[in-house]
């Protein structure tokens, strides 16, 4: 039988393709939490002890910049996943996270997870090969924001 | 090369800080069909094609235009009463009925709303004839979102999300890059038709996630507005490869240009 968890992660294209076995293995990390419009996720600078599946909901991720206040960096909403400070020391947030809207969504255990990467390879692997898609899609959106190629139609 | 003819501009509404749509009167004027362009001429400045954002028919067109040089300043600049000069229509329409019986889904970046507004529209006034609608916008800045008047009208019969690159004081809506809305609009993927316009190297990069999400390039249509001059195929300075952006486009299937697009400029 397959927990609650087990099947709202499975419904999630997000991590289509791993084996159930693996998914079973990931929720074994997993826990359900839901945060009110308004709600501090994390805090910049405190420890990436986490990350988020997110099934409803939309997240801000900021920073606070002197003189300028809290400043939005860009908001990410249902099917991705919030958060990756966790990957590698410090394991530190590097932004902050604010639900805009009220958020459901499966948070797992970091260092839960970051222990069966390091003794099951194969779970490892499959983790960082959904992840690391994320990334670079949000590293290309990045660098064409800051082409700001708004100037010409 | 025929001549301008004077259409008389009857309305001027500012849209944004650079921003105007204007309203042209024209006696016994041509139809022009959504995705078609006219040659707009301030007298005595220049010509400029602008794409048709609304009208079309008995000698009405609506156009909205940003003010980014010599000649659109002057157009822009253009009060009730004047008189502007029209060529055309040219160019290639939008396929709508391409998308009977598909799910819809729109991506406009910036002033790329403009000629995709006839879109929506038709595609709103035939609703039944679709499946589910998305319209996803992206723009620079809150203040720089076209049409929030339509924008608002339009989320009551379709899914409509815009989204900012810099969020302004008050905004609690979207930031970030249009692309990050394709993985989360409602449609699927062997079963949708899409419609871009906006800057040409965002709008590859949307046709892309169109594809990762599993579209074929043949269904997804972009209207490309390259630099053009005369407007009729002679000069050739909009060439892309084998094209003439003004006289094959600038409504083009992906599938056809998406080679092209790489092709450095001489
Ligand atoms: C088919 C088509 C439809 C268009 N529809 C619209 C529309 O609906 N609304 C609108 O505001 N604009 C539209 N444009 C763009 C518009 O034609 C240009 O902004 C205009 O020609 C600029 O002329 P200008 O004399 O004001 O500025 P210029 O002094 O000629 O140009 C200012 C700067 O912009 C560059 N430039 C001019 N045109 C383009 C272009 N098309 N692409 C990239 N760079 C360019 C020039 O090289 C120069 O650096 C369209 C263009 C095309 C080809």
């Amino acid at each position: 039988m397959l927990s609650d968890l087990t099947i709202r992660v499975l419904a999630q294209p997000f991590f289509a393709g791993l084996t159930i076995g693996l998914v079973r293995e990931l929720c074994e990390c997993a826990t359900a939490e839901t945060f009110p419009a308004g709600a501090t996720i994390f805090a910049e600078g405190g420890p990436a002890d986490a990350f988020w599946l997110l099934e409803h909901g939309k997240v801000a991720l900021g920073l606070h910049v002197p003189g300028r206040g809290d400043q939005v960096i860009e908001t990410i909403g249902p099917g991705t996943v919030l958060g990756w400070s966790w990957l590698h020391p410090p394991y530190r947030w590097h932004f902050g996270a604010n639900a805009i809207e009220p958020v459901t969504a499966v948070r797992f255990d970091a260092a839960a997870v970051r222990l069966r990467c390091e003794t099951d390879p194969e779970f490892g692997y499959a983790m960082l090969s959904r992840l690391t898609p994320i990334i670079t899609e949000r590293l290309q959106a990045t660098r064409l924001r800051l082409l700001d190629l708004w100037g010409r139609p | 090369m025929t001549a301008p003819v004077p259409y008389r501009v009857v309305d001027r509404r500012v849209e944004t800080a650079d921003t105007v749509t204007l309203e042209l009167v024209g006696e016994d004027g041509p139809a022009f069909a959504p995705g078609q362009f006219a040659m707009l001429t301030a007298y005595g400045i220049g010509e400029v094609p602008i794409s048709l954002s609304g009208g079309g028919r008995g000698g009405r067109l609506i156009h909205t235009l940003r003010n980014v040089g010599a000649v659109t300043a002057a157009l822009h600049g253009a009060a009730p009463g004047q008189m502007i000069g029209v060529r055309g229509p040219f160019g290639t329409t939008w396929d709508v009925d391409a998308a009977r019986g598909h799910d819809v889904v729109i991506v406009a970046g910036g002033i790329g709303l403009a000629p995709l507004r006839p879109v929506v529209e038709a595609v709103l006034a035939r609703r039944d004839e679709f499946g589910r609608v998305s319209v996803l916008v992206g723009a620079r800045t809150p203040g720089d979102l076209l049409y929030p008047a339509d924008l608002r009208r339009w989320r009551q019969r379709a899914d409509v999300r815009t989204i900012v690159d810099r969020p302004a004081d008050g905004w609690t809506g979207e930031v970030g890059l249009v692309t990050t809305l394709i993985p989360r609009a409602e449609a699927d993927p062997d079963n949708t038709v899409a419609y871009l316009c906006g800057p040409e190297v965002m709008m590859r990069f949307v046709a892309e996630a169109l594809i990762r999400r599993g579209l074929a390039g043949h269904d997804i249509h972009v209207s490309l507005e390259r630099d053009m001059r005369c407007g009729a195929g002679w000069c050739g300075h909009c060439q892309l490869g084998p094209l003439l952006l003004c006289r094959d486009g600038p409504v083009f299937r992906y599938d056809r240009v998406e080679p092209l697009l790489r092709v450095r400029e001489l």
